[in-house]
């Protein structure tokens, strides 16, 4: 990393860059479709347990249902914060810290984040 | 390390800050007022009946059931165990008194010489050891089935418990009370999360009941219950923790630990002045 910054010598881009790597910009349909099975696994995020989500069977009505999401959400990362931990926006929140207490890893979360800010 | 502190942090501060400020008598005014001006219209003695009170659909298909419950028969087997004698001649009347009318609303209470909460689980087993008999298991079987003949008799009466003034009563009751508004689990969920701040909403498909109320209808018949290698549908109250314990991964407790016992301690305090209804029927 160090090497690569130096060796573009602008710092802006090299963090452009390492977003880019973290969340891509435009989420591949078949990995849109990892993350809406993960998130609807009663085993996995089981998201419907809470929120309705379009395409989704028998899902709750405890939560605020998901849609809209990139007018909710514009910034990506921080949808991904409140999927990793909701506790940090509502210390009393319900909703699972997903990450926090490892009910999905990181790798799954970037999935799940993709498929709901697609939404 | 990181758990454990996280997990002091989000259960123990949130309990020990209400703690010092309010005693037994003050926190069932509050829990009362809750559910009363969430759910204005429904009577103290309907949140014993669960998701049923909530929703008109679900409550008639319910009032079905009803007409010929599938409990009965556990009832009458429950009736069975309490009349049959022991081997030394004695009987179940012989710990409780002739008057099984009489037995559930006593339960549960706070023992002094033993400086510990006694259900009636805990007192159905201990007078079968005391006669020489094998103890039931805890959870579902003979123990249900007594104990819904016992709640069938005491229908009407109301949840009469008491919390004495003995420093070590209160802190059982403490320990039920921080046990029900504590976050658990990997899913980090708390009863009260689900009882009292979410009920006659939907998890998934099933309607969240109401904390106040439950412990009217215990033993339960429940429909889950009742499928292959889960027994013949009638469970414990303690049975019921267990299983809300582990659909939020945390560890369940042991039917009739401490943990539960209190918890059934503080539980039960809250639902004081309802009538008896069990056994009920759950889906
Ligand atoms: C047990 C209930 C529960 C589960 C399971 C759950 N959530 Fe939530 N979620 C909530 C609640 C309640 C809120 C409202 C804010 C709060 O109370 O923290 C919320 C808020 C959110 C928000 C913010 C919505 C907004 O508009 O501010 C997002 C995004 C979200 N959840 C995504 C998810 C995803 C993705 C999953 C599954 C991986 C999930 N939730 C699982 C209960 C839940
Ligand atoms: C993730 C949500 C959730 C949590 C957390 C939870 N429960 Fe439940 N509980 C349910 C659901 C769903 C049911 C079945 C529907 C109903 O009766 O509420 C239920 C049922 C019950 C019942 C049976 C009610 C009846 O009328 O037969 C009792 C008693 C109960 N829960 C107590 C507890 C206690 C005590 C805790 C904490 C140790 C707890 N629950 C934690 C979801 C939860």
């Amino acid at each position: 990393m160090t090497k690569l910054t130096q060796r573009l010598g602008d710092t802006a881009t090299a963090l452009a860059l390492c977003t880019g790597l973290v969340f891509s910009a435009q989420a591949g349909a078949a990995d849109l479709e990892a993350g809406k099975k993960i998130a609807f696994d009663r085993t996995k995020g089981n998201c419907l347990a809470c929120h309705h989500i379009e395409g989704g069977k028998v899902a709750g009505n405890i939560a605020p249902p998901l849609l809209a999401m990139k007018s909710r959400f514009p910034d990506k990362a921080k949808l991904r914060a409140q999927i990793w931990d909701a506790t940090v926006a509502n210390p009393n929140s319900i909703m699972p810290p997903m990450g926090r207490h490892r009910i999905l890893s990181e790798k799954e979360i970037d999935l799940v984040t993709d498929f709901i800010h697609s939404l | 390390m990181k758990k454990m502190l996280t997990l002091l942090l989000s259960a123990g501060l949130a309990a020990t800050a209400t703690q010092a400020i309010s005693g037994p008598k003050e926190d069932l005014e509050k829990f009362r007022t809750h559910f009363e001006q969430r759910f204005p219209g429904i009577q103290l003695d309907d949140f014993g009946n669960g998701p049923y009170a909530l929703d008109a659909n679900k409550r008639l298909q319910w009032e079905d059931m009803e007409e010929f419950p599938p409990y009965d028969v556990y009832v009458d087997k429950g009736r069975e165990i309490w009349e049959t004698p022991f081997k030394n001649g004695k009987s179940f009347a012989s710990c409780f008194g002739k008057d099984a009318s009489k037995v559930r609303p006593k339960y549960p209470h706070w023992d002094k010489a033993a400086g510990k909460v006694v259900t009636l689980e805990g007192d159905i087993n201990k007078c079968l050891k005391a006669n020489g008999e094998k103890p039931f298991g805890w959870k579902k079987g003979k123990i249900a089935h007594l104990g819904a003949y016992l709640g069938y008799e005491a229908r009407g009466k109301k949840l009469n418990v008491v919390i004495p003034n003995d420093p070590k009563a209160l802190q059982a009751y403490e320990e039920g009370k921080r046990f029900f508004y504590a976050k658990r689990g990997q899913l980090n969920v708390a009863c009260a999360d689900c009882h009292v701040y979410y009920p006659g909403q939907r998890v998934r498909g099933q309607l969240l009941s109401t904390a106040l109320g439950q412990p009217t209808h215990f033993p339960v018949f429940r429909a889950k219950w009742a499928k292959k290698g889960k027994g013949d549908g009638m469970g414990t109250l303690h049975r019921r923790y267990g299983g809300c314990n582990k659909q939020v991964r945390a560890r369940p407790f042991k039917a009739q630990s401490k943990e539960y016992r209190n918890l059934e301690f503080f539980h039960t305090y809250m639902s004081n002045g309802l009538e008896i209804n069990a056994p009920g029927y759950r889906e």
